[in-house]
């Protein structure tokens, strides 16, 4: 049995400690929020925060999460109010909408380094997050407006 | 096809009260011809036109659209409630939507199916929705008059209520429903002024984002059925091959594992989680039976095509006038042979169903494009009647023309008919790349030849390729003939918007065996390739701009020139560029839309393409969502632009060489141009906005390569190497 916390809350899961924490957060957790997309960390759907900083889940085995913080999109805001998520809602920034918990948890990941990023910050940042639907451009927009909004 | 008009007096409406009092509204829309010219089955109208809602008011006056259509990113949930709420005058805020069931009712007539590909829902739907909501709004307004005895004509409906401004009276929708479900809808209802539209032509925001921010969003992949095991499935790594023994000792003993079933053209796997799947599968012990494929390569798919091109006679897709004729009068003859690669479809979701067959039915869950195609194949393969199949569709991470495919909706059925219970299979990206129905490889043998004035004189195009329906059409119980023309081979190829006097599109079909698909603009998404580059090298053959040039062979008020000229005007076509760099310009229709891109473009020494900035005009008739065409149109950018600059599937001995995105890449953020989109003002009936924007950014990208670097790319991907500087 491994105990873990995600989004401030406390899960016990039997669970293989090797099993990757996407699968965990999705299949167990109920937490599907996180996406898989290639399962070799090239795409970014899959990005959660382990304390505060991005990781790709997909390969993250849930052993190396005991004792730190995981939070997923669902834990980024209570209701949607994170300055990324009114800035994404606001740009309209998703097509299909697969890739965007990655993205912005990968923007959260960014705003908390770096709360005025340049063209370049955001491209370093960014550039792990496939978007197949190429919306790019808004997301780009949608984390300025995020950082001009005093957004972390 | 019929026109929209044509289609719209075809339809008509019933309306129902059911418990709760709410009013029900079924259209019964028409079926188009095209059903049978594209698709090859009749569709014929519901006889009992069961009472499938389209549109469903409740007493608190909430609107919902029952939208048969598939949202896979073209925004579809947001476009058809808008030109409901328009027509019917409710207020945005209490428009919802429901994704709609598996029904005759809900056929699209300019797809002939209940499907979305073909960039048909608006297209297709605008007229009958417009049409019923202004019947209903009639019916509500025929209602309140009545309660009140005044002429109808003396009242109007306005955000969710019915007024008669004379007496001050007003009545809320949700009070009338009873009432007007009895009155006659008009067969003539009298359609809003298009000056007076609050929502249809504005940018309104789109109702599934905020699901899309935060994680509750529900898409195929995240459905969860109660007593749901979860499944994998190893496939033949060669195309076609079938499991020849298996020795699953040691997956079965794999902690979590439920069932290992032979499917014959795979081994699933099924367990108590998926990642359990997953290690059961590693510990699969499989030898396969290859079959024939096992000998074809990319390099004899080549050079068959090469081949047939050079021998086969093929079939007429085209002719005007006479080319050996047109060749006789040339002072100078051009030939070139240009090559487009098989394409996978790469959604970011990988391809994933849920189904719960039972002995009596079957519940299915998942992100598809054709619901009836999906509930007819779950039925023949779980051997249930048709009718106790129920179809719930997810959002699509992603579609592209590779969720119109009932492969994965076979293997869920079949694993869940073994287990007994509901079952998920998920696909691995590695699974998805190497088992997708591509787009089409094709070879174009081209000539051309001008007079000594740079006039074309003869325009000759072989289009190479394999047959989409000829694997595709199966599924509709179409059969491809021999002499019988696929046109999603060579669309786009035949049907030229320039004046050229002696013309000729020869369509030579070989079958590869490759599965072939529909892929985001299907023929156009290589045939403006070809075409487009063409035409500019007859420019530069004719010492012309290619600008100019192409202006010079349309009618100068055509729709084609049109987008042409807008989208030179925006980026500034002809003006100097840096050395090294370069613009280029292409256009295409497809899908009833015009779309013109220019592409400026740095080439490097070292041969590394950099997009800088891509100027966008699309004519694409009357528009409901500006900003989904927008972002349509930004987004197409990105996928044409993926495949000019990296994407090629490849066979060796009948395998697929690419597996995952390290060797089957994807445009990033860091490489994405400034794309600016300019909407052509119109009045044509309204055109698809999913795929039109992806045939003209290769060969504007390309075109810009030739002006930067002098070197013409004839065969995608684009390859730095071939650009380097000596």
């Amino acid at each position: 049995m491994t105990k873990i916390s995600v989004n401030n809350k406390q899960y016990e899961t039997y669970a293989d400690p090797s099993t990757p924490m996407l699968w965990v957060l999705r299949d167990e957790l109920g937490l599907t929020g996180t996406k898989f997309g290639c399962g070799i960390a090239q795409c970014g759907a899959c990005t959660v925060h382990v304390d505060g900083s991005p990781r790709r889940s997909c390969i993250t085995p849930l052993s190396s999460v005991v004792g730190k913080e995981v939070t997923t999109i669902e834990g980024l805001s209570p209701d949607s109010s994170h300055p990324l998520q009114k800035a994404w809602i606001a740009e309209d920034a998703p097509q299909c909408g697969y890739c965007q918990s990655g993205q912005i948890m990968a923007a959260a990941g960014l705003l908390k380094q770096k709360p005025k990023p340049t063209d370049a910050d955001i491209d370093a940042a960014m550039s792990g997050i496939i978007c197949r639907c190429g919306t790019y451009s808004r997301i780009r927009e949608a984390i300025k407006q995020a950082a001009a909004n005093g957004g972390k | 096809m019929k026109s929209n008009n044509e289609l719209d007096r075809r339809s008509f409406l019933k309306a129902s009260i059911v418990a709760g009092g709410a009013l029900l509204v079924g259209i019964n829309l028409p079926m188009a011809s095209r059903a049978e010219d594209r698709f090859g089955f009749s569709a014929e109208p519901d006889a009992d036109f069961s009472p499938n809602a389209f549109i469903k008011i409740t007493t608190n006056g909430k609107v919902t659209v029952v939208v048969g259509q598939s949202e896979m990113g073209q925004g579809v949930l947001t476009s058809l409630p808008m030109i409901v709420a328009d027509e019917l005058e409710v207020d945005w805020a209490n428009v919802g939507y429901e994704q709609a069931p598996a029904n005759k009712a809900f056929i699209n007539p300019v797809m002939g199916m209940q499907g979305t590909g073909g960039s048909s829902s608006v297209r297709g739907l605008f007229n009958p929705l417009r049409k019923a909501s202004a019947q209903v709004r009639e019916m509500l307004i025929g209602a309140a008059a009545a309660s009140w005895g005044v002429a109808a004509d003396t009242c109007k409906a306005e955000n969710g209520k019915i007024l008669h401004s004379a007496s001050n009276k007003s009545v809320p929708y949700g009070e009338l429903l009873a009432a007007a479900a009895k009155i006659t809808p008009s067969d003539n209802p009298t359609l809003k002024d298009a000056k007076d539209f609050k929502y249809i032509g504005k940018a309104v925001k789109r109702l599934d984002t905020p699901a899309k921010v935060d994680g509750t969003a529900v898409f195929g992949i995240d459905v969860k059925v109660p007593g749901m095991l979860y499944a994998t499935i190893l496939r033949s790594p060669v195309i076609g091959g079938k499991v020849k023994s298996v020795d699953d000792s040691a997956a079965k003993a794999t902690k979590g594992v439920v069932k290992v079933v032979d499917l014959g053209y795979g081994v699933g796997v099924i367990a108590d989680s998926y990642w359990n799947a997953r290690k059961g599968r590693t510990a699969l012990k499989v030898t396969w039976d290859d079959g024939p494929m096992a000998n074809v390569s990319s390099e004899t798919i080549y050079k068959s095509f090469a081949d047939a091109a050079d021998n086969k006679k093929g079939l007429e897709a085209k002719k005007i006038g006479d080319v050996a004729a047109g060749k006789s009068k040339a002072a100078k003859t051009i030939d070139a042979v240009y090559w487009a690669p098989f394409l996978a479809h790469a959604t970011m979701e990988p391809i994933n169903f849920t189904a719960d067959v039972r002995s009596d039915g079957a519940e299915v869950w998942g992100g598809v494009q054709a619901q009836m195609l999906v509930q007819a194949t779950v039925a023949k393969t779980a051997g249930v009647p048709v009718d106790k199949v129920k179809v719930n569709t997810t959002l699509l991470g992603g579609g592209f023309g590779r969720r119109f495919e009932m492969d994965y909706v076979i293997d869920a059925t079949l694993l869940s008919k073994a287990a007994g219970k509901p079952v998920k299979v998920v696909w691995t990206r590695e699974d998805d790349t190497q088992n997708d129905m591509y787009r089409p490889a094709t070879y174009n043998k081209m000539s051309a030849g001008i007079d000594a004035g740079g006039k074309p004189v003869f325009w000759h195009h072989r289009v190479v390729n394999d047959a989409i329906m000829a694997r595709a059409g199966k599924a509709f119980g179409f059969t491809l003939k021999d002499d019988q023309l696929d046109s999603s081979s060579f669309e786009g190829a035949n049907e030229l918007p320039y004046n050229f006097t002696n013309f000729q599109c020869d369509w030579v079909r070989v079958d590869t065996g490759v599965p072939v698909g529909f892929w985001r603009s299907v023929g156009s998404s290589h045939t403006a390739f070809s075409v487009e580059c063409f035409m500019d090298e007859l420019a530069a053959a004719a010492g012309k701009d290619p600008l100019e040039f192409r202006l010079s062979l349309l009618e100068p008020n055509s729709r084609h020139a049109g987008v042409l000229k807008l989208a030179a005007e925006k980026a500034g076509w002809g003006k100097k560029m840096p050395a090294g760099s370069g613009q280029g310009i292409a256009v295409a229709e497809s899908f009833g839309s015009y779309v013109a891109h220019v592409a400026d473009v740095t080439v490097g020494a070292d041969g590394k393409v950099n997009v800088d900035r891509v100027v966008v005009a699309t004519d694409c008739g009357q528009v409901v969502n500006p900003d989904t065409v927008v972002a349509q149109m930004e987004g197409s950018v990105v996928f044409g632009l993926t495949a000019a600059l990296y994407g090629e599937i490849t066979i060796k001995d009948g395998k697929v060489v690419q597996k995952n995105f390290p060797d089957y890449k994807m445009v990033r953020m860091n490489e994405m141009p400034k794309v600016e989109v300019f909407l052509l003002p119109s009045k044509e009936n309204h055109g698809g906005v999913g795929e039109p924007g992806t045939p003209p950014i290769a060969p504007a990208v390309v075109n810009a390569i030739f002006a930067a670097t002098g070197k013409r790319v004839r065969s995608l991907p684009i390859r730095p190497g071939d650009l380097k500087k000596a």
